[in-house]
């Protein structure tokens, strides 16, 4: 009589797929880097999620960050493309194929430097996206320079002090039409990883700017983007639950303090009051807050607006349900009438 | 009403009191933003419509209204529709620069003036004929607004009785241009023609010998622009996205696009677009969407000009490195820098050739016609596709803004082709792949699009350095494989793009190379050689870059080779002399035009004349 060993059953997710199936290269990036925590928690999310990983396209710019999308989702594919212009590279695919969940990954030099303008449009246009920036307020591969996002007074490592004062990526998102804003910090693994899952459940561009020290060149005393500055700092607006779509809503909701959005996939996220009565359908109140934290120094961090109901930028160009990249050429050329039509017009 | 007095001139061309027929230019030199085009264009139209060939060049200045503009129309019986330099007929409007223009004119021109410039007195030697625009105008034209629109209008009709234009042709040109949905406009617009023909055949004198006469030369034909013949081009080839930022003298192309598109490429049942069009915020944007469409898997465009182009050439860097299918339209204007907007040349050539940092190469067509502009449309958006690569199309605004004749556009033939794109069953079947791997050995790799359905299908695409299984590397040879695979690949191109037209006289012993738009005056330049000064030529058509061997055995086979540029520099010759050996390199004469108008024969010709010592 023999005995098989039976191995232990491998844990997968709702499709099937091992977290193994989620995960990239193994990073380059300094060991401690912000950005790395963040990678792992991509994984966690698309993982946990079920989302197949050849939907996903990812997109990156340059710099550390852009560098990142090399470490997670291996099966997915990935365009690391030019300095501050991924907006447009990200835009470009999701024309060719709206079918596809867009996942750009950027820094502070990327988004609010180099690439502000493109940044811009493309909260503008509610380009159907994800759009993480990993936000350490210094240039990591050039060897510690600031970024526009450095507060004033922060210094680097020579001590030289940034006189000029940041952009608030997600006040310039708020402001000019993205439908999902939140701030994160890498340090924070359950808040970033529902903040991750709501923005794949959400329609139209969910910028998350996450705060993602640099431990190489800016994770000192005098930075306002080092691991200890934000944990004395962050200000949680509120605890986030996330149901996704696929699960039933069992617990009911307290009354008063909790906040139930749907999400246009079903999903739901479930927004807990902490300190101040926040709500994240009133941009003109996040905006407030944004203004009323930065006075006091503090990192705000958590959903600050969602909007649910504005049209995405594909859905505005009116196209056909398809990818336009695989319509066959019966759908693409038109009949040989249609010329000879127009001829005749210029006869 | 004004009398006219003529003294009797003997017409330069032809012999004294001679008609000259079918054989002359008429410029109208009118201020900008004063609506003159419709005008210029039903007198263009009319000519056509009588048969004989025509062309209309429009020299309008960077303004929105005030400036002075010229158009120009050449009538040619023998077919040569390049610009001429004399002008035979000029109607001036303008008070700025009526004086000049008359100045300018050979001895036995005709003038239209109108009549408080008062210009009668400039010279002698030229045909007056003084007419009181403003008088004309008031009873056909109630509406004081109007006025300064419509009294154009009535120059059609003088110029139709001088020239002897048939009036029910303007009558049909002027519906076409009006449309049916604006007949009210075309109505007023004809009472003002007829009143400045009635006039005219009342009260003027011809004197002048220029003379149109119905012939069958244009039986069949279209009149079109060239942006508009891309457009088609564009739309007929299957193209998805289109993304641009506006620009002279490109913006037409796109927009003339949106027009048909709107019209041909809307799903019947649902209405909705088969196809994306996106205003960008500028070039970088515009080109960065158009490459990550082409690889997402759209057959994707943009379309430019000079200052464009230097926008995007970072990014076309990385479509030549990262192997990423997109047509740039290059519609051509006088550069360097912002340079004379509207106006022509062909001054991006040795910059495309070889733009961005680093050892880039890139493919350029050059149509020479709206015919090839559709055509060669087509082909760009299949070589880019097979090649994985940007491709550029460029025109000019000459061929790109001007009307021109043409014949009708044959409907392809070819099916679409889309390269080489692995599909989940191809991934099954083969068990993977390497996406810069040489497995054809022609240097083109396979690749996937994002969104197929398979574990093995992602790849990632990067501008750093890479190797065949698009992994990041910083290795010597994995660069050093990389980009002579990529050198490989410009060879292959090399065997597929358009061939040059080459016409071989055996009498020859000099050749004459162009490109573009050049062709028109270069073709006549040829005949003006044979006639005026008993040379023979040959004469090869580039059609693309890079040169292909047609273009070696041309130079081998003729002891100088007259280069033709519309550039400062000769960035074509140039090109060549990166590419030949000394002794090919020897035999390269250029001649070179930059002046901002479209090309002329006689140009050309002097040029050559002068060289050769004729």
């Amino acid at each position: 009589m023999s005995t098989t060993v039976t191995p232990p059953p491998k844990k997968v997710n709702r499709i099937g797929l091992e977290v193994l199936n989620y995960k990239g290269s193994k990073t380059t990036l300094c060991a401690g880097c912000g950005h790395n925590s963040i990678s792992e928690r991509v994984v966690e999310a698309f993982y946990e999620l079920g989302v197949e990983p050849w939907k996903v396209a990812k997109f990156s710019g340059i710099g550390c960050s852009s560098k990142s999308p090399a470490y997670f989702l291996g099966q997915s594919h990935g365009f690391n493309s030019v300095h501050g212009r991924m907006p447009s590279v990200a835009t470009g695919a999701m024309l060719a194929n709206r079918n596809l969940i867009g996942l750009g990954v950027t820094g502070d030099g990327d988004t609010a430097s180099i690439g502000i303008g493109q940044f811009m449009h493309m909260v503008r246009r509610n380009v159907p996206l994800i759009y993480i920036i990993e936000d350490n307020g210094v240039y990591g591969l050039t060897k510690g320079q600031f970024s526009a996002t450095a507060d004033v007074g922060s210094t680097l490592k020579t001590g030289a002090a940034n006189e000029l004062p940041p952009f608030d990526c997600c006040a310039l998102a708020l402001k000019w039409g993205a439908t999902f804003v939140a701030r994160s910090f890498s340090g924070d693994k359950k808040q970033l990883q529902i903040l991750l899952k709501a923005a794949i459940a959400h329609k139209g561009l969910a910028v998350i700017d996450v705060i993602s020290p640099c431990v190489t060149f800016n994770d000192h005393d005098g930075s306002t983007k080092s691991y200890a500055y934000v944990k004395d700092h962050e200000e949680a607006l509120h605890e986030l639950d996330f149901v996704p779509f696929y699960e039933e809503i069992s617990v009911e909701i307290p009354e008063g303090q909790v906040r139930d959005v749907e999400l246009h996939d079903g999903s739901h996220l479930r927004i807990r009051k902490v300190g101040r009565d926040f709500d994240p359908t009133d941009r003109l109140a996040a905006l407030s807050a944004l203004e009323e934290a930065e006075a006091k120094g503090e990192v705000l961090t958590g959903v600050l607006y969602l909007n649910t109901s504005k049209p995405t930028f594909l859905e505005l160009l009116n196209m056909v349900e398809e990818p336009l990249a695989t319509l066959p050429e019966s759908r693409v050329r038109p009949p040989a009438a249609a010329l000879h039509e127009v001829m005749e017009e210029l006869r | 009403m004004s009398t006219l007095e003529v003294s009797p001139l003997e017409s330069s061309s032809g012999r004294p009191g001679e008609p000259v027929i079918n054989d002359f230019s008429i410029q109208v030199a009118t201020v900008n933003g004063s609506g003159s085009q419709t005008a210029n264009s039903v007198l263009l139209r009319a000519l056509f419509q009588m048969g004989i060939p025509v062309s209309g060049k429009n020299m309008f200045p960077s303004n929105i209204a005030g400036l002075p503009t010229w158009f120009t129309i050449r009538a040619s019986k023998d077919g040569y529709i390049a610009r001429r330099k004399e002008i035979d007929f000029l109607v001036a409007m303008n008070p700025e620069t009526a004086r000049e223009d008359v100045l300018k004119l050979d001895s036995g021109a005709a003038v239209v003036y109108d009549e408080p410039l008062g210009l009668k007195e400039l010279r002698s030697d030229v045909h007056f004929y003084p007419v009181p625009f403003d008088k004309l105008v008031a009873p056909v034209c109630p509406d004081a607004k109007l006025r300064k629109l419509v009294r154009n209008m009535i120059y059609d009709g003088v110029v139709a009785w001088l020239l002897s234009i048939e009036m029910p042709e303007v009558r049909k040109a002027l519906v076409k241009q009006f449309g049916k949905r604006k007949a009210k406009a075309a109505e007023l617009n004809w009472g003002a023609a007829q009143a400045g023909f009635d006039w005219a055949a009342r009260t003027l004198t011809k004197t002048d010998p220029y003379i149109a006469e119905r012939m069958n030369a244009t039986a069949g034909k279209v009149i079109i622009d060239g942006n508009s013949a891309c457009a088609l081009g564009a739309m007929f080839a299957g193209v998805t996205v289109v993304t641009w930022y506006p620009i002279t003298p490109s913006s037409s192309l796109v927009e003339s696009l949106m027009g048909y598109m709107k019209r041909f490429r809307h799903d019947p049942e649902t209405g909705k677009a088969t196809y994306a069009i996106v205003q960008a915020e500028d070039e970088l944007a515009s080109i960065g969407m158009a490459l990550s469409a082409g690889w997402a898997g759209a057959r994707a465009m943009t379309s430019t000009s000079g200052p464009g182009i230097s926008l995007m050439s970072e990014f076309i860097g990385l479509g030549y490195y990262a192997e990423l299918p997109a047509v740039i339209f290059d519609v051509e204007r006088v550069g360097p820098s912002t340079g004379l907007p509207t106006r022509t040349a062909q001054g991006d050539l040795l910059k495309n050739a070889i733009l961005s940092h680093g050892d880039t190469r890139h493919p350029m067509l050059f149509p020479s016609s709206p015919g090839e502009c559709f055509s060669m449309t087509g082909e760009a958006f299949d070589l880019a596709e097979k090649f994985q690569t940007p491709v550029f199309v460029m025109t000019d605004l000459d061929l790109g803004m001007n009307n021109w004749m043409a014949d009708p556009f044959p409907y392809p033939e070819r099916p679409i082709e889309r390269g080489k794109v692995l599909t989940a069953e191809d991934l099954n079947r083969l068990g993977g792949f390497a996406r810069y791997e040489d497995v054809d050995g022609d240097g083109v790799g396979y690749r996937t699009l994002p969104g197929t359905n398979h574990p093995g299908a992602a790849y990632f695409t990067r501008g750093s350095g890479h190797n065949q299984k698009a992994q990041y590397t910083e290795r010597e040879d994995d660069y050093v494989n990389n980009v002579d695979r990529l050198a490989d690949k410009f060879e292959t191109i090399r065997k597929h793009v358009p061939r040059p037209v080459v016409e071989l006289n055996p009498k020859a012993t000099i050749g004459l190379v162009a490109a573009g738009s050049s062709d028109y005056a270069v073709r006549e330049s040829a005949d003006q050689l044979r006639r005026e000064y008993d040379t023979e030529t040959s004469y090869l058509r580039l059609r693309a870059y890079p040169f292909t061997q047609e273009l070696t055995d041309f130079i081998r086979r003729h002891e100088k080779v007259y280069v033709v540029d519309q550039n400062r520099d000769g960035q074509l010759v140039a090109l060549m002399r990166l590419e030949f050996e000394a002794e090919l390199i020897a035999r390269l004469c250029s001649v070179r035009y930059y002046g901002g108008l479209p090309l002329d024969a006689r140009t050309v010709t002097d040029e050559v004349v002068r060289q050769e010592g004729l």
